[in-house]
């Protein structure tokens, strides 16, 4: 019998109106996921009963189906596994852990065994940089995978550890780390909602903005625009219905703060959004996570969960007039989807094509109408700013980069992990006397910022790590990635695998990215087979400069920041030795 | 809000409605800006970025098409740094898809000295024709995706949805449902993607044959129905 999604696929997501039993074409990606893990697949009649229950054209199914990683037209196999193949666990070993496995199950890279028992893919970063290599066994996290034991990885005995979490200040992590989750009530106990509890009761949204805004907050997503601006612009916005979007589409190579913070402290999240529906006069959030984060979406439903029993979302906040609904969405696989409009079409039920701005989302977002979009760490800082004030806030940090910041150390260092640190240390105080130094040699660069970022070498030793001082050495904090290469590595494996990344990932809406991904991953794939021709350095600055000038969205616009950056510092990786490359 | 808005483009100075793209900005001031996937009567969604300009103090280049005029812009339109991006998207488009077909774009081509052999030996997308109707082919060989047939099929016209993506990134490719035939698909074929078509990618099942070679009788034999009536003609 074909398995028919009326029933039990299509449900109402909407927490806030339970008795809608069709949620429209915004109930379709969460119709796909739970039809894929129900079946491991979405069959083409699934798929049609799934567009007629929510009145989307089949066409239009097919293409979102198409468009995410993780949904599959075709059977996939009862235990599914995901080898990392991004940098942190490529200098670790995971190609061959890939390898071994795939020779162990007799199964070739992303082929379903005939048996329906095994598959084995290669992922792109699953946020488990700091225990590399990693996979994930269908929903199991796995670290520090032992790359010669296939057995070990295929039966999943090597699960992913409490992540390593240290630091000069402890302000944001300060539950993390612990490998619990704090309940409600030891959230409570330990200050948790006082905030929250704080601006209901005693501030209006126009002081909590202008607290925001005095404390000098900037989105720690990557692009640093100052929240408290962005928070005012949706206050001011025109029209009644607006929307809080909580971006943890946490995927760039590298990063892992986010996973931690929800898994650990999932409470703060959903205090930081209720502090941003109240400050900016909107009612619902949407908090979208990827889906390589099971572990983290288990913990934030649960947290929801105790939230509206305990008062903190749903109606009435603490006996108020303020009413705040968050709804939980999950990724479908595609780091695009952590480009805010991107995120805000899949929400809508569509492929994750970035839009075109202006408008901005501050006016026109999620379906239309003003949002506000933060990252998770963003809105975990808030109800720090509001509990202290600006003032107790601004004591850490610069004057231009106030409060701490976290970073994701990763590759070569002796002790990967999370580490929160005051704005203004350097990268050696982080590097060398918080993670112990580079392991297995000296340094010879370090990834700042993730795949859309740019290589340090040890003349930035020194460099203070703010906006400001970063700036000024051409280099991106971006979302406080420092995933360190020594000696031994090398580089132009790295940006071959960066390249790889970018080419996967692109969503293919317009030409520079959909085009200069592919052709970026060509010219670094034969630089690194030992094969590079006169004139790919300029091939590549062409291309690079063209995505970064031309592209739509930030993906394009940052595709070629490593190559570009990797070319000013070694021109010398990518001179050709003469050799012709075989043709195969 | 003020009516009118005055920029200068590459330098000269001109004053208009407030609300105008750069595009038409630059044609009022006398400048054509090349565009691939622009169309006037479809919605404009800044895919090909051919049509990209420098604004003075912008980060990066503005596309002309979607982009409007602010009081006291500095548009300059074709530059080194406009020039690279557009003559490199070219290089970029012939290297991945058939663009035999579409004159504008060979026009472009030449305008910006492309070099044609920059990516000699990489991968082209060359998928099969598709021949599943009697009305018109599809060869998406030729598809340099800009959306049009997408966006005619769905809310820029005909409302009938028959068609949308497949894949991502450069495996894109304009697909039916589950790829089944046009004919199982809720096409109506109105034909209007094919008249939006600028690369021959959609083409009249008529003109593909006669340029198989096939004899105009030949061709109308396989085009029309077995079961087609004779009109009565008095």
């Amino acid at each position: 019998m074909v398995p028919t999604a009326s029933n039990h696929l299509i449900h109402s997501t909407n927490t806030a109106q339970p008795h809608i039993n069709n949620p429209g074409h915004s109930g379709l990606l969460p119709a796909l996921l739970k039809a894929q893990k129900q079946n491991g697949y979405i069959s083409k009649p699934v798929a049609a009963e799934i567009a007629r229950a929510l009145q989307v054209p089949l066409a239009d199914v097919y293409g979102v189906i198409e468009f995410y990683a993780l949904l599959y037209t075709e059977p996939t196999a009862a235990r599914v596994i995901r080898i990392c193949g991004d940098p942190a666990c490529s200098i670790a070993g995971s190609h061959a852990a890939l390898q071994t496995v795939c020779a162990n199950l007799g199964v070739s890279p992303n082929m379903a065994a005939a048996d329906g028992g095994f598959m084995v893919e290669r992922s792109p970063c699953l946020g488990l940089c700091d225990q590399a290599p990693a996979a994930m066994v269908n929903d199991q996290a796995l670290g520090c995978i032992p790359v010669g034991v296939p057995a070990a990885i295929i039966a999943a005995k090597c699960l992913a550890k409490p992540a390593v979490v240290g630091g000069s200040l402890r302000h944001l992590t300060r539950r993390c780390g612990t490998g619990a989750t704090p309940a409600l009530a030891t959230y409570v106990a330990d200050g948790g909602y006082s905030a929250l509890t704080k601006a209901i009761q005693q501030l209006t949204p126009a002081a909590v903005i202008s607290e925001l805004k005095a404390s000098g907050l900037v989105g720690r997503g990557g692009a640093a625009f100052p929240t408290g601006i962005k928070w005012e612009s949706a206050a001011n916005a025109i029209g009644a219905v607006k929307y809080i979007v909580c971006n943890a589409d946490e995927s760039e190579p590298g990063t892992f703060k986010d996973r931690i913070l929800m898994e650990d402290d999932p409470h703060a999240v959903l205090e930081g959004m209720a502090l941003a529906g109240y400050a900016c006069g909107a009612h619902r959030g949407y908090l979208y996570v990827r889906a390589e984060y099971p572990h983290a979406q288990q913990r934030l439903a649960a947290a929801i969960a105790e939230a509206y029993a305990g008062g903190y979302l749903g109606n009435n906040l603490l006996g108020s007039k303020f009413c705040f609904e968050i709804e939980l969405r999950s990724g479908a696989g595609a780091y695009i989807c952590g480009e805010e409009t991107a995120l805000f079409e899949s929400i809508e039920g569509k492929r994750g094509f970035p839009r075109v701005k202006p408008p901005f989302p501050t006016t026109a977002g999620l379906f239309g109408k003003p949002t506000v979009v933060n990252n998770v760490e963003t809105l975990c800082n808030v109800p720090l700013i509001i509990s202290a004030g600006a003032a107790a806030y601004r004591q850490h940090g610069t004057e231009k980069s106030p409060g701490s910041k976290l970073f994701c150390l990763s590759g070569d260092v002796a002790r990967p992990g999370l580490y929160e640190v005051p704005f203004g240390v350097t990268l050696r105080t982080i590097l060398e006397e918080m993670a112990g130094g580079v392991s297995g040699g000296t340094l010879q660069a370090a990834l700042f910022g993730g795949a859309a970022g740019a290589f340090a070498t040890a003349a930035h030793l020194d460099v203070r790590m703010t906006f400001e001082d970063l700036r000024k050495a051409d280099l991106p904090l971006g979302s406080g990635v420092v995933m360190v290469f020594n000696h031994t590595r090398n580089l132009r494996t790295v940006l071959e695998g960066l390249a790889h990344f970018f080419a996967e990932e692109s969503c293919g809406k317009c030409y520079p990215c959909q085009l200069g991904t592919v052709r970026q991953h060509e010219i670094l794939a034969r630089v690194a087979a030992g094969y590079a021709r006169a004139g790919d350095t300029q091939l590549l600055c062409d291309v690079g400069w063209t995505m970064v000038d031309a592209s739509l969205c930030g993906l394009g616009q940052t595709a070629a920041t490593a190559t570009l950056s990797a070319i000013k510092l070694w021109p010398e990786l990518f001179a050709p030795n003469g050799k012709a490359q075989p043709t195969p | 809000m003020p009516d009118t808005v005055s920029l200068h483009i590459d330098g000269q100075p001109i004053t208009v409605p407030a609300g105008t793209t750069l595009l038409n900005a630059a044609s009022l001031a006398g400048t054509t800006v090349p565009t691939i996937c622009y169309h006037q009567h479809c919605t404009a969604n800044a895919l090909c970025r051919l049509c990209v300009v420098e604004v003075e103090g912008a980060r990066v280049l503005a596309p002309a098409c979607v982009a409007t005029v602010a009081e006291g812009m500095r548009v300059h339109t074709r530059n080194e740094r406009v020039e690279r991006s557009r003559r490199t998207i070219l290089e970029l488009l012939h290297s991945a898809t058939d663009v035999s077909e579409a004159p504008e774009i060979q026009q472009q081509l030449d305008d910006y000295h492309a070099d044609l052999e920059r990516f000699d030996d990489c991968e082209h997308r060359e998928p099969e024709i598709i021949d599943d109707n009697p009305m018109f082919i599809r060869d998406y060989s030729k598809c340099i995706l800009c959306w049009r047939c997408v966006q005619v099929c769905a809310a820029d016209a005909q409302f009938t949805y028959a068609i949308n993506f497949s894949g991502r990134g450069f495996e894109t490719s304009i697909s039916t449902f589950f790829e089944q035939s046009l004919t199982e698909s809720s096409c109506v074929f109105c034909g209007q993607c094919v008249g939006v078509c600028p690369t021959g990618a959609l083409k009249p099942k008529r003109e593909w044959l006669l340029e198989q070679g096939q004899a105009p009788a030949e061709v109308l034999a396989a085009t029309r129905g077995p079961g087609k009536k004779q009109r009565d003609r008095k």
